[in-house]
């Protein structure tokens, strides 16, 4: 953030919380940014000359008598070729040493697409999990969260999904990372050979919460110049939206804002959306992909934060660990991509749906078989080779840890149907049992 | 003299104005921003202060800024042209805008000024008239569309002058009407109506008197929605609201449908781009989109137009039910309007109600409602609006203010179940919570009996009450064990999963399946009632599944069938066949 010559300074504070300080100030404009004795600051209201600032790294040692100065323009960032590679913080500077980036200055957080000039995703991303690719197929323009407790290896699997997309940038933003993983996110990008092809943005734990506010807008802003500008498809990760929305909390908490439910602010499915909806196929071919994470208490939906996101997302795909193969697998249930019906059978192969519905509801049967099991009735045939069929599919297929082709895992399913079921067992259309019945 | 004011206070899209003059609650104004004009709408007054919305972003605003009253209320300007538009919530034409993203302070003119329109009159010089009478017709598509004298003209007229038949724009004077005093009045085809006021120039709004068809067995036959009735349709996230909406939008029996996609995902409005121009309107065999309006106001843009875009919406649907046209709204979501007033009242420090929402939730969930019915217009010939809102209650708890407000107002309840949802039974309208008040209105059972069936109430009533008793017997195999209860509780569960499979899912994605005639669900209905009034005789409970369990499939595939076509007496047969197997 350059400093400009008219810079208007004050030194006299009204009042200060632990988030956001008051002032006396006159001609300053709403979201102008400012900095607070070097710390930056945003103006998130103003009454009369009376002006709040929300402090980013915290009002730790701010006194009344700080020097306030006033930037007069919200936040930006410098855009152009060469994000590529390198890693910034929320507020876009350089973290891995290297030297600042010189390009077009653009608001971050700008306006949204017009959604008559958006197109209908189309494009098949393919990540080599079965889980997701056979199931829940996702789409370039689409946005998803993961919905996974703390303990899910869900950066791991993120990571993973962005090295096998097909994409032409990946920009990763970071909230509220733990240094050990922001450290393997720079591990598995390097070793992977694709540095030229990440940016990131990242605000670790080490760092104030409320700077977490600026890192999606900054990472959509990267994303926007490549999809908008270049016609790139781009693939943002954000991790992790629950410490997001936790940020925001704080902040109305400071301002005397009355929460609504789980002490969420009352704007939190708008301020999730306005992140979200930047997903989009463009007119032009870019286009913008997001996956996030979204951490859970326990596998709890209904909380406010992950409620908001599904209501916004297309689709979630949830991670639990199975005690049947000992694997970490993508919930077959409760998982769901919204788009997938975009791409299965029209870019994958025609009986994509088909044994996708088959295989989980033959997976449903063996969870019906399981609780009969557990109630102490006895057990029919087909519900023991449903047992079978279950621990074979989610080892197969749902475990996290496969990596094939679309292909290949339709041919692994036909061929776990084959050994556990009858053609007719499956409920497969009959021309398709003829064609792949192994 | 317009009333001029200057920025105070900003939070967010709630500014505060010092004003110099009188303002109204409502009026609009233009804060001025650099070289453009953001528009606002006044929401409380305290003195001489006026605290606002801003329908668009306020960054970069200031205190000292212009501010310019406009002496009128958010309005909608009705005209020939509106059919197959597509608008943000307030109302400008997103397919005529510039750039790939939305400008700030880019406002576009709803309806063209340019094209001219073939009219012909049909009122005559010397004939009395009051608002909403029809002076003339321009044909708008496949739709006549009635030139009225404006809604807001009150009191009698007599049309002094009429423009002779001819090719006009909408701006050319088309009559001339005198009003009770003498003075003159020039009428055109287009007109102004502030939004948030209903349309009330009509003769009378008597009770709905017969259903409106939506192809949907679970709606039509057991919690049918009336013709200007209304209805709201809560669920959690993936249990299948946006689908179900979409089917009554493509099937709904209505002249007009207009969707407000209110606060939602903007590639849910792609959808309907892409493909409304393709399908077609099974009623009347033109593609879907001649019949329809969209007002867009997507989650990630501003909250204020959200709000502005159900009225919008409801605006266009009383302006189309003048003309005495069935009209169809649909909005998804209301949840998201509720949030965007909860989010203002917030910001104006007012004293919350539950969850934070504003304490007069439920009087606006209401007043809006009520506005939907069917009306009797001047002329004596009749036009309807249905009204059918999706909520998002928070966690898929129905126990939420809106939920609550909604269920207060609307007359027909279609509870989404996640149960039913996680269970692929779609749709996922739970068959024993949802309900239709309208089913117990004396003037739709009389009606229903008329063209549907003598003692089709009884029907329903006995179909219903064999599901709510299936489900009672289900409850207690589960906790008593299939070994643990008489055949009968058996007999009694697989009847009502017979009715569940056979007739209340449907699938919306299979071309047969997806729509239902009534006279096909009458059909239906009859059948498997036949069968559930039988007694049959089962060894085990294991016969008892599997022989219903191969009915429903037969039965299933009968829905898949065209009706009575070859395949669908083949699967007739085999049912007669499977039922001579047991059963007397």
């Amino acid at each position: 953030m350059a400093t400009k010559a008219y810079q208007r300074t004050y030194t006299k504070l009204q009042a200060i919380t632990k988030a956001t300080v008051s002032l006396d100030a006159k001609g300053v404009a709403n979201d102008e940014l400012a900095s607070v004795n070097g710390k930056l600051a945003q103006v998130v209201k103003t009454n009369g000359d009376r002006v709040t600032l929300q402090v980013f790294s915290g009002t730790e040692g701010v006194p009344t008598n700080a020097e306030v100065s006033f930037f007069g323009a919200p936040p930006t960032l410098k855009v152009g070729d060469q994000l590529a590679g390198r890693f910034f913080n929320a507020y876009g500077r350089p973290i891995d040493g290297g030297p600042e980036v010189e390009g077009e200055e653009r608001e971050a957080g700008g306006p949204s697409v017009n959604p008559y000039k958006r197109r209908q995703p189309s494009e098949l991303i393919p990540t080599g999990i079965a889980g997701i690719d056979l199931n829940n197929t996702l789409v370039s323009g689409q946005k998803i969260p993961f919905f996974a407790d703390p303990d899910q290896p869900y950066n791991q699997v993120m990571a993973d999904v962005a090295l096998r997309a097909d994409v032409d940038k990946i920009i990763l933003g970071g909230m509220g990372l733990s240094n050990d993983d922001y450290l393997f996110f720079r591990h598995a990008f390097e070793n992977a050979g694709a540095l030229d092809r990440i940016v990131s943005f990242v605000n670790t734990t080490e760092e104030p919460p409320v700077e977490r506010l600026l890192i999606p807008d900054m990472a959509l802003t990267a994303a926007e110049y490549f999809a908008v500008d270049k016609n790139e498809k781009v693939l943002v990760l954000l991790t992790d939206m629950t410490l997001y929305a936790d940020a925001l909390s704080i902040v109305s908490n400071r301002m005397d804002q009355i929460p609504s439910k789980d002490s969420m602010p009352g704007s939190l499915y708008s301020d999730l959306a306005k992140i979200y909806e930047k997903a989009v196929q463009l007119p032009a071919g870019g286009s913008i992909t997001i996956i996030a994470v979204t951490t859970l208490n326990d596998g709890d939906i209904t909380h406010a934060i992950p409620d908001n996101t599904g209501y916004i997302t297309e689709g979630q795909i949830f991670l639990r660990a199975d005690s049947d193969s000992g694997k970490v697998i993508v919930d077959p249930f409760r998982s769901l991509s919204r788009l997938k019906q975009l791409v299965q059978g029209k870019k994958t192969r025609e009986d994509h749906s088909q044994v996708m519905n088959a295989g989980v509801r033959l997976y449903a049967d063996a969870q019906n078989a399981k609780t009969k099991l557990q109630n102490g009735f006895d057990l029919s045939d087909y519900d023991l080779r449903c047992l079978d069929y279950a621990k074979d599919y989610a080892t197969e297929l749902l475990s996290i840890d496969v990596n094939i082709s679309i292909e290949e895992m339709l041919d692994t399913a036909w061929k776990l149907f084959a050994r556990h079921f009858s053609p007719a067992e499956t409920g497969i259309k009959q021309a398709l049992i003829d064609k792949y019945w192994k | 003299m317009a009333t001029k004011g200057k920025v105070t206070g900003i939070v967010s899209n709630l500014v505060t104005v010092l004003v110099d003059g009188p303002v109204g609650e409502n009026e609009l104004c233009h804060i001025k921003l650099g070289g453009t004009d953001l528009l606002a709408e006044v929401i409380k007054v305290t003195g001489d202060k006026a605290s606002v919305q801003v329908f668009e972003s306020t960054r970069g605003l200031k205190n000292g800024d212009e501010v310019t009253f406009l002496g009128r209320m958010l309005e909608a300007s009705l005209g020939p042209g509106l059919l197959s538009g597509v608008y943000d919530g307030l109302q400008n034409d997103l397919t005529t805008m510039e750039g790939v993203f939305l400008k700030r302070g880019e406002y576009t003119d709803p309806l063209d000024h340019g094209k001219k329109w073939d009219y012909k009159p049909l009122a005559n010089v010397g004939d009395k008239v009051r608002a909403a009478d029809w002076l003339g017709e321009v044909q708008e598509g496949w739709l006549p569309h009635k030139i009225m004298v404006p809604f807001s003209f009150s009191g009698e007229y007599t049309v002094k002058s009429m423009a002779p038949a001819g090719s006009y724009d909408i701006d050319t004077s088309i009559a001339t009407l005198t009003d009770e005093n003498g003075d003159d009045h020039t009428v055109t085809m287009v007109q102004k109506w502030p939004v948030k006021v209903a349309v009330k120039a009509y003769a009378e709004k008597p009770r709905p008197g017969k259903i409106m068809e939506t192809g949907v067995r679970i709606i039509d036959t057991f919690n049918p929605i009336a013709e200007g009735g209304t209805g709201f349709i809560p669920g959690p996230f993936g249990c299948g609201k946006t689908v179900l909406q979409h089917a009554i939008a493509k099937q709904g029996e209505a002249d007009i449908v207009v969707m407000a996609a209110c606060g939602e995902r903007a590639n849910e409005v792609v959808e309907i781009f892409t493909e409304y121009p393709e399908l077609v309107d099974p009623h009347t065999g033109r593609k879907l989109m001649e019949r329809t309006v969209i007002i867009c106001n997507t989650s990630n843009m501003p909250v204020a137009a959200r709000e502005a875009s159900v009225y919008t919406a409801m605006t266009i649907c009383e302006y189309y039910r003048a003309m005495g046209y069935r009209c169809l709204l649909l909005a998804d979501s209301t949840s998201r309007w509720a949030q965007a007033l909860r989010e203002m009242s917030n910001r104006m420090e007012e004293l919350p109600g539950q969850d934070a929402f504003p304490v007069d939730l439920p009087a606006i969930i209401s007043n809006f409602y009520a506005r939907a019915g069917q009306v009797v217009l001047n002329n004596g010939q009749t036009g309807a609006v249905t009204f059918i809102g999706t909520v998002s209650p928070a966690g898929g708890n129905l126990k939420e203010p809106v939920t609550e407000s909604t269920k207060k107002a609307a007359r027909c309840f279609y509870a989404l179940e996640q149960n039913r949802a996680d269970q692929k039974r779609y749709p996922a309208v739970n068959p024993v919570d949802s309900y239709s008040k309208y089913l117990e209105y004396p003037e739709i059972q009389e009606s229903l009996e008329n063209t549907v069936e003598k003692g089709w109430i009884g029907q329903v009533l006995k179909a219903k009450n064999y599901v709510r008793r299936g489900k009672e017997m289900a409850d207690q195999i589960n906790i008593l064990g299939d070994d643990g209860v008489p055949m009968s509780y058996h007999e009694a569960f697989w009847k009502s999963e017979l009715i569940d499979f056979a007739f209340l899912q449907q699938d919306a994605f299979d071309a047969v399946d997806s729509v239902c005639p009534m006279e096909r669900q009458k059909y239906m209905l009859d059948l498997i009632l036949d069968i559930c009034d039988r007694n049959f005789e089962f060894e085990d409970y294991e016969k008892c599944r599997s022989w219903f369990k191969d009915l429903i499939n037969i039965m299933r595939q009968m829905n898949y069938s065209e009706f009575k076509s070859a395949d669908f007496e083949k699967y007739s047969s085999m049912l007669t066949k499977q039922l001579s197997e047991n059963g007397n």
